[in-house]
């Protein structure tokens, strides 16, 4: 049969890591995917919060305790850290499916810039948080 | 034997979701629904934090922080459920191990989301 004979040729796959030196864009891409399967773990915790609260007062403290931790803050931090970083490069990626900043100058600036925005509002947060008694 | 398939039946399903354009165009009507309700979300979690039980389930039964609570809990699930399975579909190639992950992924993101979003119905409705 034609079907066993034909030669099948191993098509690339993307991305080329073992190929490409390393730059800001491919950084922000990889860091994208890496952010939301963590922002996974968090929506989990999200619907913790929620099935705890609807557990009832012993239930909901037992949560609470769990996530005042030192571990549960640390956890909550790095959430929010790639929370914002999801957020700022999800617009980044809205931004370039209407057309614009699709070159290469224009990727890596707004690159620097959705790292900046998620270290600085991650920082604010924490700070106000630490402001109004929620930590 | 000549073919009389069009360029554009051959190209269709050839793509590693085997489906066009309406996974990917709703995966970013959820994302720019979440903009306005991420930024919400992390302030409702600072509220929360300084709540105690009964601060929260006060907090929570307000009409606007439920339909906010159950619309982020909603929206969120459903983008993680588009966003995980393309990352299934790029790099499993495996067709059983692929089909578990994306029934998996599914799955999880239901049954989790189900429960978050009937959670809250019920603090803020049932007055628990």
């Amino acid at each position: 049969m034609a079907e066993a004979s034909r030669v099948v040729r191993e098509r690339p796959t993307s991305p080329h890591t073992t190929i490409w030196r390393w730059h800001l864009t491919m950084a922000t891409s990889i860091l994208h995917r890496f952010t939301g399967i963590a922002l996974y773990g968090g929506a989990l915790i999200a619907a913790a919060w929620a099935i705890s609260l609807a557990g009832g007062p012993d239930t909901y403290e037992t949560y609470k305790a769990v996530m005042g931790s030192i571990l549960g803050k640390a956890v909550l931090f790095a959430l929010t850290l790639a929370a914002f970083y999801h957020l700022g490069n999800g617009v980044r990626h809205l931004t370039w499916d209407l057309g614009f900043g699709l070159d290469v100058k224009s990727a890596n600036a707004s690159g620097v810039g959705v790292i900046a925005f998620a270290v600085a509002a991650t920082l604010a947060v924490w700070v106000i948080a630490g402001m109004t008694g929620a930590l | 034997m000549a073919s009389y398939r069009t360029p554009l039946s051959r190209a269709r399903g050839l793509g590693s979701a085997k489906h066009g354009v309406g996974h990917w165009i709703g995966e970013r009507v959820g994302a720019v629904a979440l903009i306005p309700l991420t930024i919400w979300a992390v302030y409702a979690v600072m509220r929360l934090a300084a709540l105690d039980y009964y601060g929260a389930v006060e907090w929570i039964s307000t009409p606007l922080n439920m339909t906010l609570m159950v619309l982020t809990l909603a929206i969120s699930f459903w983008h993680m459920h588009s966003g995980l399975r393309v990352v299934v579909e790029d790099y499993i190639h495996k067709t059983l191990t692929k089909t578990g992950l994306l029934l998996l992924n599914l799955f999880v993101c239901g049954l989790a989301g189900a429960l978050a979003v009937f959670s809250v119905l019920k603090v803020a409705l049932g007055g628990a």
